[in-house]
């Protein structure tokens, strides 16, 4: 059967709640709009109850500890709708009493589980990596990414940790929301489609610091001084930096 | 006055055959300032040769009274010249660091003057960053051989990783390129810096608020392939490193042709032996990681590292009778020993196999290198075989299986060096 939800981590474990409240099992998680998938299946409207989704939370910490129930979230920001369902095997097994079921690789969901983590946590390492700022005129550092999964999240506290110093804004363009810092704490935020619109031309709209395009300048120039001619080996090079990322990237624009 | 870019392209272009690029290690916190050290290090990009660019990694200047014919910064060798002042390195470096371009600083120097008037120079680009700019972000300095005790020990307080390159394996081969040069000169700052590590973690064991001491350990560098040693010249001298100096890494550098007036090196136009630095760098990790003694991969009969095939590979062709390892009930340890098999998947066989036998298909799912794995390991459904494969068949099958066509190209361009 699926359960449709509102596709927050919150509704996911709502959902879990609700198939173990009504004996269901053979359940999968689907977002609302990815009804067409599940048209002509039996499906059930889930709707996400913060109660009902903290109980399984802190279940799920007793039996697994915190870390570990920390890693549900990270496969569920993959967006990935068979991580979701593997994700949701597993804890309807933890819940019935098989705790150590994550180390099962032999069993397709858990090794699945395990290579969506890895995945994701790649893609976390990733945008700590490849996030360049650009310094507006009135000290604003601010970035945009497209990572592949909805990372911002993971990356927040390495970021407000690191850069305490100053304020800074990250906005996903793919999934169109932002943190920002404001040197005391970090926030949500939405620009509007104009407020995006300047932020992708900033030379037009958003008044950049007068040295900033000089740093710009001077990295690429290091960029180029550093590479090894004798070396050259484009295929390691592009399996590192995949040409997805090279948009944001000030050195490969 | 030389414009900032125009230093900036020289003096990257100097530091660049120095190959650390090395950020992790560290646990520095930011405390009240800006940066920090990420432990498992962060590459920030790649350079078009593959290579991970984590710091800024610059020359404090291309002067230098040494004339080393391997290095590109010899006194003889006709390239620009230039310095950086203190406050355009600093500069640079926090520019580049709040624009999440880098990890940190890697500062080398060429001598000029002397050994303590340079290290005390780079020193004082340390201290103002450390303690004006309040960064707190990664630094990895050069210990300029030759340079006072006093100032070394200062410097470790402050950076979080130090190096010295041996720059040739061997004291023969040191001689024959860079005869103002030695080993001593390596091997003593090394002592003196891991000897002080060693004692203010002893310190801190009583008392709490100890400085920390060069947290992220010290490294050094290698050129291979400038001068005549073999591969296992080359690891007996690394793994001597690696015991005595408690170093994190050995660098291999493969020699990049930059001299033609020396006729004992390589001449510019060969190419680099890249597959050789590769096979040294899958050596070292078996010594670390896999526990490999040195003598199981080289040894006097076993001079030379096989290009065409890994170590480990190597080493399970020559010891047929430790295979075929039975993957279900094998230790940990032995498995890693298994061609096609990395640490990760290992961890995973042994938990995965408490839940009941793995057989063929989960194997292959879990992402080892099955089709290399196949002959030396045993699982649920493998069929029984009567006697063993000789290791000579197995090994041409292994090889006419890889698509190693790049490999043997690249195999034949070094070649051309000798």
């Amino acid at each position: 059967m699926y359960y449709l939800f509102d596709g927050t981590y919150l509704g996911f474990l709502s959902c879990v709640f609700e198939s173990f409240e009504r004996k269901e099992s053979n359940i999968i998680p689907l977002m609302q709009e990815d009804y067409q998938i599940a048209l002509f299946s039996e499906t059930r409207t889930i709707v996400t109850d913060n109660r009902k989704a903290l109980r399984v939370q802190k279940g799920l910490q007793a039996r697994v500890g915190k870390v570990e129930a920390m890693d549900f979230y990270r496969a569920f920001l993959s967006e990935d709708r068979k991580a979701w369902l593997a994700s949701f095997f597993i804890v309807c097994q933890i819940f019935s009493g098989r705790a150590d079921i994550r180390q099962d690789y032999g069993d397709e969901h858990v090794l699945y589980f395990s290579q969506i983590l890895k995945k994701v946590s790649r893609e976390r390492h990733r945008m700590k990596a490849f996030i360049r700022f650009s310094k507006s005129s009135d000290g604003l550092f601010f970035a945009l990414v497209e990572p592949d999964f909805n990372v911002l999240p993971l990356i927040s506290d390495f970021f407000r940790k690191r850069y305490a110093d100053m304020p800074w804004l990250i906005y996903d363009m793919k999934r169109k929301y932002g943190l920002l810092f404001d040197t005391r704490q970090v926030g949500e935020v939405q620009l509007s489609p104009e407020e995006v619109q300047d932020a992708t031309m900033p030379s037009i709209a958003i008044e950049m610091d007068e040295r900033d395009e000089l740093f710009q300048r001077l990295w690429k120039q290091y960029y180029t001084s550093t590479n090894i001619e004798a070396r050259k080996n484009m295929k390691l090079h592009l399996q590192h930096v995949p040409r997805r990322y090279w948009k944001y990237l000030v050195e490969k624009k | 006055m030389q414009r900032i870019e125009e230093k900036l392209k020289i003096l990257a272009d100097a530091a660049k055959y120095d190959v650390s690029c090395s950020s992790s290690g560290s646990t520095r916190k930011n405390n009240g300032g800006i940066g920090d050290a990420s432990t498992s290090g962060i590459c920030h990009t790649y350079t078009e040769d593959g290579r991970c660019v984590s710091l800024l990694k610059i020359l404090l200047t291309n002067h230098c009274i040494y004339d080393c014919a391997f290095c590109v910064s010899r006194k003889s060798n006709d390239v620009k010249r230039a310095a950086f002042t203190v406050e355009e390195v600093v500069d640079l470096t926090m520019n580049f660091y709040r624009r999440n371009y880098i990890e940190g600083l890697f500062l080398s120097s060429g001598i000029f003057k002397d050994a303590d008037f340079t290290m005390e120079r780079m020193l004082r680009i340390v201290k103002k960053l450390r303690q004006e700019e309040r960064y707190n972000g990664y630094i990895h300095l050069k210990t300029i051989p030759g340079a006072s005790e006093e100032l070394i020990k200062d410097a470790g307080l402050y950076v979080d990783r130090m190096s010295i390159n041996l720059e040739l394996p061997t004291e023969a081969g040191l001689k024959l390129v860079a005869p103002e040069k030695d080993h001593e000169s390596v091997k003593k700052p090394l002592a003196f810096v891991n000897e002080q590590m060693e004692s203010f973690k002893e310190e801190k064991k009583l008392i709490k608020h100890t400085p920390v001491f060069v947290p992220a350990g010290q490294s050094t560098q290698m050129v291979i392939g400038a001068t005549p040693e073999n591969d296992f010249e080359i690891m007996q001298v690394a793994d001597d490193f690696y015991k005595n100096y408690k170093l994190k890494r050995v660098y291999y550098s493969g020699y990049i042709p930059i001299n033609n007036e020396n006729s004992l090196l390589p001449q510019i136009g060969s190419a680099p032996p890249l597959v050789r630095e590769n096979r040294l760098y899958q050596t070292d990790w078996l010594l670390r990681f896999y526990g490999f003694r040195l003598d199981e991969i080289l040894n006097p009969q076993h001079m030379h590292l096989d290009l065409d095939i890994d170590p480990k590979l190597s080493w399970a062709l020559r010891n047929p009778h430790f295979f075929p390892v039975d993957v279900n009930t094998a230790d940990f340890n032995a498995i890693i020993r298994i061609p096609g098999i990395g640490r990760q998947s290992a961890l995973k066989i042994v938990h995965a196999r408490k839940f009941g036998g793995l057989y063929t298909y989960q194997l292959q799912k879990m992402g080892i290198a099955y089709n290399r794995a196949k002959y030396f390991l045993q699982c649920v459904d493998t069929p029984f075989r009567l006697g063993n494969p000789s290791m000579e068949h197995v090994r041409s099958a292994i090889l006419s299986e890889s698509n190693s066509g790049n490999r043997r190209q690249a195999v034949t361009g070094q070649l051309t060096l000798f």
